[in-house]
């Protein structure tokens, strides 16, 4: 065991914590800077993951294991594929975004805020390198905690519904979890995944393993958030702060989708198959009504969040494909989203704060008023909506191709989930024009012009304005590092599933 | 000479390169500078277009195919699409197209724009269209081909609703995007099955294989290459529905003159709305292989030349009869491709992106002549009442330029323009020499040859143009003034009227470039091109002949004010009311797709989601907290209570053990 | 002379009663916390009692740690009862029962 650089990558934030902890309440600036340079800091050591990543390799990478409560057999233990190592990146990258966006937004409790985001920051990583599944269900509940606070301290009016509603939600999907967990654990006498993995002939092809499956899916389900389990999202989003906003649908949604792509392929292959039909059908009615409730909503952060139930719904069948397009397209439409619903919570964030009001109706025209910012918008807009050249394109274009020579799959899902291509145009475009185009139908606006955009504005926005450009123009940098990790997937999913390739 | 193949990415490069000094550097500059470096990123595309175009021609005719891979772009397991280009006679002639009548539209954009605050903004579109359009026709693959088909399809949208205070310019922007991804919805579910069906995009591999191969299997199953050929072409000719205005997906285009004229003329007359013909004549050797497909093709382009001819009858906004005429035109190549004549297709194409740039410029010069007169005579304007008219129709408004109504005997006021617009409207009605005659009479020849019934539809449009067009050039520029702002309108400036003149040198010349007999471009693109026929040419001229005269009988000096009713109106009110309204299309799409698809989200979006999705969730929850609120009853609060509880129950277990021991 | 084992056990439960019965019926704290002594002091003396009749230690040291345990609960439970008192001017533990559910 060389280095631990993983290790470093996942508790560097703590370092952050400490230093923040010995701060006065009063000293705010120093709070933000220390939480903003540490986060920074532990995005440019994550980068040197992606430098020293051996991308001909299909196993997982900066392995560290120690025992952690032998008598169970649970380990402290984690690696890094090329499914995760994307995943990591995009959290380290959104989790600064996010504290930078905060800036100016949080006010009150600074210190606690911004040790909360330190502290989320953390879990959010531990989820992704865990591969003990003990290890990977305390990140994972972890995550509840810190941000069940933020929407509940810093969020809008009815922020204690939403962070009551977010926490229960979850909570019972994972409660499933654990039982699934802890009986893998007692049956196997082990914990870890790849151990796991060589051992799932053991109930491979029972009803034990549509049981498993099933228990962890519900978890996966509610997380990612699944049609119909989505109804917690909407409310989350639209109570919680922007940075908020930004980590849980950049991040936290992800970890629904990586656990079906980490756990339930692989160690559940069989039940996978059966149920692909079922969870991708889920899907792609997701896509198709997120899209269609999103049109019909008038605060702008509610269209965003159903937006997201509908890309979401892409990589759920990009997943349940069963095959290395899908897959692929369905881990670089993970970052996408990430990168393109955060950018545009991050949108109305900025708008929020001018204004006071995410009500469309009284907005219009602010395309005249602040021209830099609306031309940014559209950009995140057209990458949203999936336009060639753009990253959002890449990921639709491979997890629609996949979905259609899947074998799993019939053509039916890939012409109905297209469907939400078109839909996408509509309510996306429609949002533009509703906010950014025409007359102005609220004299308010005009101040607006006089505000344009501050440097710690357009510093979170460029660096996902140039990732959308480069996801789309070469996704290939994305593609090369997880090639290996997902056929070794595909593997597992029995050999006939390659026939898709 | 070859070398010049290895750099012909750089027609692509050098828009892109304009159009980020604009957008980056354009607010330092004045308009002049912008306008520079826009106009020479597009004349360098030219050049290198038609250097490309040179070695092209220095190489044996069997030998013009040359692909160049710049990276690959897409590698996902077995998805390889690499960022390709493809030289080859059909890329180079929409090369030239698209380069040489954009620049002269950049060029002439220069003047039209002028005063524009968003003058910078306009260009950096202008360039990034050029771009994006030049990616569409020079990509070697189906995806390449669809960036450059959407990016095209995102520029028609910013352009469209360039003037975006204008929500109605907005709106029609939002409509033409998402009617074109209507199209570019089956466009992708034919690349997927593409995909599967051939393992590559790339159009070689493709092409070969179909040619080659008898069957395919296709998730288990042994199907006949035809069959599964005839459902890619159509799935694909859904997508050149859209972006090319055909029936049932049109409705967008007439709305799309919402933009700037320039942009009508190059976006949506001369290069873009074609995409969907090149892309047919790309396909051709699928659509050879699918007579259902071409057949449908063929059909649809019949019928929609027809449907929008009898429909710019009734107009009266002068650039909405062009609009309709550019669908008409559409609907004439795409009838000629889908009867396999791709040369008369992709000739007409040509001659077509001459007159119709030309028109829509011309037009653009009339309604700038025209705001010059309403500003010159803003103090007459006003107060006049208008008398009640018997017309069913609404009466123009006076300060819409665009309204012909508004127009008459512009031809004192604008000569250069009034010539221009006369050679193109001779064009497109289809008079010898002109442009326009020579290829539309090979696709009638094509049609007559190949399917009478087809021929006979696009014989009575044929005359229907001439007629809109007779119709139009009286109504602009013959007569006297009907109002104070025709009569005080002023001929453009040399940057407009010097295009103006280029555009008509060619609608008179690029006939030549397909003369029947040698048919040199028939040659070049190598594809048949069908003899001249005597019989169909003199049919058709004749038939111009008298739709123009019936045009100049029924309009000479009847409209004398604004609010005098079209002469048709008498003659066939029924025909020319339903005329005027689109035969009802667009209103009827609205009712049935819009409005439906409103009362769907509002019912999605309140009672189910709020009703039946959240609301089971909160039911859950409802009920958990109904128990509790039972159960919290046991809760006293009185210790004594609580200890008589423990007393109990110490003294049951107690009891229980003993009982039991 | 010995006392017979049954007389300690005897009047344990006796004591254990009274102090019981005391708890429950008493609505005084300062008397209810006697009855818990009452009950606690029953049992240390069945301890010992055993303690004697086995001849072994561990009842007698299990003695003092309730005594230990009882001595630090006397101090916070009278420690609460003044800030009941004063917040609640009564140590009446029925008028206390903000716990209801």
């Amino acid at each position: 065991m060389g280095f631990p650089l993983l290790s470093l990558v996942t508790f560097l934030p703590l370092v952050g914590v400490l230093i923040i902890l010995f701060l006065r309440r009063e000293q705010e600036a120093a709070i933000r800077w220390v939480a903003f340079l540490t986060s920074a800091l532990t995005f440019l050591v994550s980068l040197l993951l992606v430098v020293n990543f051996d991308r001909t390799e299909a196993g997982f990478q900066f392995v560290e294991r120690a025992a952690w409560i032998p008598a169970w057999g649970i380990d402290y233990f984690v690696g890094l594929d090329g499914i995760s190592l994307w995943l990591v990146l995009l959290t380290t990258l959104i989790s600064a975004i996010a504290i930078l966006s905060s800036f100016t937004a949080i006010t009150e409790r600074v210190k606690a805020y911004y040790l909360l985001m330190l502290l989320l920051q953390v879990a959010m990583v531990g989820v992704f390198v865990a591969l003990d599944l003990f290890l990977f269900y305390v990140f994972w509940e972890f995550t509840l905690v810190p941000m069940f606070l933020l929407i509940g301290i810093w969020g809008g009016p009815r922020r204690v519904y939403a962070a009551v509603k977010f926490f229960l939600y979850t909570l019972v999907g994972s409660i499933l979890m654990l039982l699934a967990i802890l009986y893998l654990g007692l049956q196997t006498g082990s914990f870890a995944l790849p151990d796991l993995m060589a051992q799932s002939g053991r109930w491979v092809g029972t009803a034990a393993e549509l049981w498993l499956f099933l228990a962890f899916a519900v978890a996966f389900a509610i997380k990612v958030p699944l049609w119909p389990f989505h109804s917690w999202l909407p409310d989350a989003h639209v109570e919680a702060p922007t940075a908020g906003s930004v980590i849980l649908a950049g991040i936290l949604l992800k970890m629904g989708t990586y656990g079906f792509l980490r756990f339930n392929l692989p160690l559940f292959p069989q039940a996978s198959r059966t149920m692909a039909p079922i969870v991708a059908g889920l899907a792609v009615v997701g896509i198709l009504y997120g899209a269609v409730v999103s049109f019909a909503q008038d605060d702008v952060k509610k269209l965003v969040a159903f937006s997201s139930v509908s890309h979401l719904g892409f990589v759920m069948l990009g997943l349940f494909a069963l095959n290395g397009i899908g897959i692929q397209g369905a881990v670089l439409q993970m970052v996408n989203h990430g990168l393109s619903t955060g950018a545009l919570f991050l949108i109305v964030g900025i708008l929020y704060e001018r204004r006071h009001t995410r009500d469309m109706d009284r907005f219009g025209g602010l395309w005249a008023l602040m021209p830099l910012y609306g031309t940014l918008t559209l950009i995140v807009v057209l990458s949203s909506l999936g336009l060639p050249g753009l990253n959002g394109f890449i990921g639709e274009f491979t997890i629609l191709q996949g979905a259609f020579a899947s074998e799993v799959l019939g053509w039916g899902y890939t012409a109905l989930a297209a469907f939400g291509v078109v839909l996408a145009a509509i309510y996306l475009l429609t949002m533009f024009q509703r906010v950014f185009l025409g007359q102005s139908r609220d004299p308010a606006n005009a101040e607006l012009a006089h505000q344009p955009l501050r440097w710690h504005e357009l510093a979170v926005l460029v660096p996902i304005l140039v990732l959308i450009f480069w996801i789309g123009l070469h996704p290939n940098t994305f593609f090369g590092p997880m090639q290996r990790s997902v056929e070794a997937v595909v593997g597992f999913l029995g050999g006939s599933a390659l026939a898709g390739w | 000479m070859d070398a010049v193949l290895d750099y012909a990415f750089l027609a692509i490069l050098f828009p892109i390169i304009g159009l980020l000094l604009n957008a980056f550097l354009g607010d330092r500059w004045r308009e002049r500078g912008v306008a520079w470096v826009a106009c020479l990123a597009s004349g360098a595309a030219l050049v290198v277009s038609l250097l490309v175009f040179a070695a092209l021609l220095g190489r044996p005719p069997e030998a013009r195919l040359v692909e160049r891979t710049l990276y690959p772009w897409i590698s996902a397991g077995a998805l390889q699409v690499p960022f390709a280009l493809r030289l080859d006679p059909l890329s180079v002639t929409m090369m030239l197209v698209v380069t040489g009548v954009g620049t002269i539209i950049h060029i002439y954009a220069v003047g039209y724009m002028h005063g524009d605050p968003r003058f910078q903004r306009f260009f950096v579109y202008m360039n990034l269209f050029l771009a994006s359009m030049l990616v569409l026709v020079m990509g070697n693959n189906y995806l390449v081909l669809f960036i450059g088909w959407e990016l095209v399809g995102l520029c028609s949208y910013l352009l469209i609703g360039f003037w975006f205070e204008d929500l109605s310019k907005a709106a029609a922007a939002r409509k033409a995007f998402v009617v074109n991804r209507i199209g570019d919805f089956g466009f992708l579910l034919g690349l997927f099955l593409l995909f599967v069906t051939f393992g590559t995009l790339e159009f070689g591999p493709i092409f070969e294989m179909a040619e080659q191969s008898a069957t395919v299997v296709l998730a288990g199953l042994t199907l006949p290459m035809r069959d599964v050929v005839t459902i890619i072409t159509l799935l694909l000719f859904v997508g050149a529905v859209g972006k090319s205005a055909q029936i049932p997906l049109y409705v967008w285009l007439p709305d799309a003159m919402a933009g700037p004229t320039p942009v009508s003329a190059l976006i949506h007359a001369a290069t873009m709305v074609t995409a969907g013909v090149y892309m047919v004549t790309r396909s051709a050797v699928l659509y050879e292989m699918a007579p259902l497909s071409s057949g449908l093709v063929a059909w649809v382009g019949a019928l929609t030349a027809l449907l929008a001819a009898t429909i710019a009858v009734g107009q009266f906004d002068i650039k909405r009869v062009l609009a309709y005429s550019t669908i008409s035109q559409l609907g004439f190549m795409m009838a000629a491709v889908g009867l396999g004549g791709y040369t008369a297709g992709m000739f007409h194409l040509v001659t077509h992106a001459f007159f119709k740039a030309l028109l829509f410029l011309a037009a653009g010069s009339v309604i700038h002549g025209l705001q010059h007169g309403m500003h010159a005579s803003a103090a007459s304007q006003g107060a006049e009442a208008f008398p009640a008219s018997a017309s069913p129709l609404p009466p123009p408004d006076p300060h819409d330029p665009q309204d012909m109504r508004n127009m008459g005997g512009l031809r004192e006021r604008q000569p250069l323009t009034f010539w221009t617009y006369t050679i193109g409207a001779l064009a497109l009605a289809g008079l010898p020499p002109l442009a326009g005659f020579f290829s539309k009479d090979e696709i009638l020849a094509d049609a007559l040859e190949r399917n009478p019934a087809i021929w006979l539809v696009l014989t009575v449009a044929a005359f229907f143009t001439a007629f809109y067009m007779g119709r139009q050039l009286w109504l602009i520029f013959f007569g006297r003034p009907r109002t104070e702002a025709a009569a005080h309108a002023e001929e453009s400036g040399p940057v407009m009227t010097i295009p103006l003149i280029l555009l008509a040198l060619g609608s008179v010349v690029a006939g030549l470039i397909n003369f029947p007999g040698p048919h040199p471009f028939a040659d070049f693109i190598r594809h048949h091109a069908a003899p001249f026929n005597p019989t169909v040419a003199l049919t058709s001229t004749v038939l111009a002949l008298i739709a123009l005269g019936l045009a100049y009988r029924i309009y000479r000096d009847r409209l004398r004010a604004t609010t005098d009713p079209d002469p048709l109106l008498q003659t066939a009110r029924g025909l020319f009311v339903g005329a005027y309204n689109a035969w009802y299309v667009d209103r009827s799409y609205h009712r049935v797709f819009v409005q439906g698809f409103y009362a769907l989200a509002a019912f999605l979006a309140r009672p189910v989601e709020a009703g039946v999705i959240d609301g089971t969730v909160n039911g859950v929850a409802r009920l958990v907290r109904r128990t509790a609120g039972q159960l919290r009853r046991l809760q006293t609060g009185y210790v004594r209570q609580y200890a008589l509880a423990v007393m109990v129950g110490v003294v049951a277990i107690v009891a229980w053990f003993l009982l039991s021991a | 002379m010995m006392v017979p084992i049954p007389y300690y056990i005897i009047l344990s439960a006796i004591l254990f009663t009274l102090g019981a019965v005391g708890f429950l019926v008493r609505r005084n704290a300062i008397l209810i916390f006697m009855s818990v002594e009452l009950m606690l002091n029953a049992a240390n003396l069945a301890f010992i009692a055993f303690a004697r009749y086995f001849n072994r230690l561990e009842g007698q040291v299990l003695v003092f740690f309730v005594l230990t345990v009882a001595a630090a609960e006397v101090a916070i439970g009278l420690a609460l009862i003044v800030v009941i008192f004063r917040t609640k001017h009564s140590i009446d533990v029925d008028q206390v029962s903000t716990l209801s559910g």
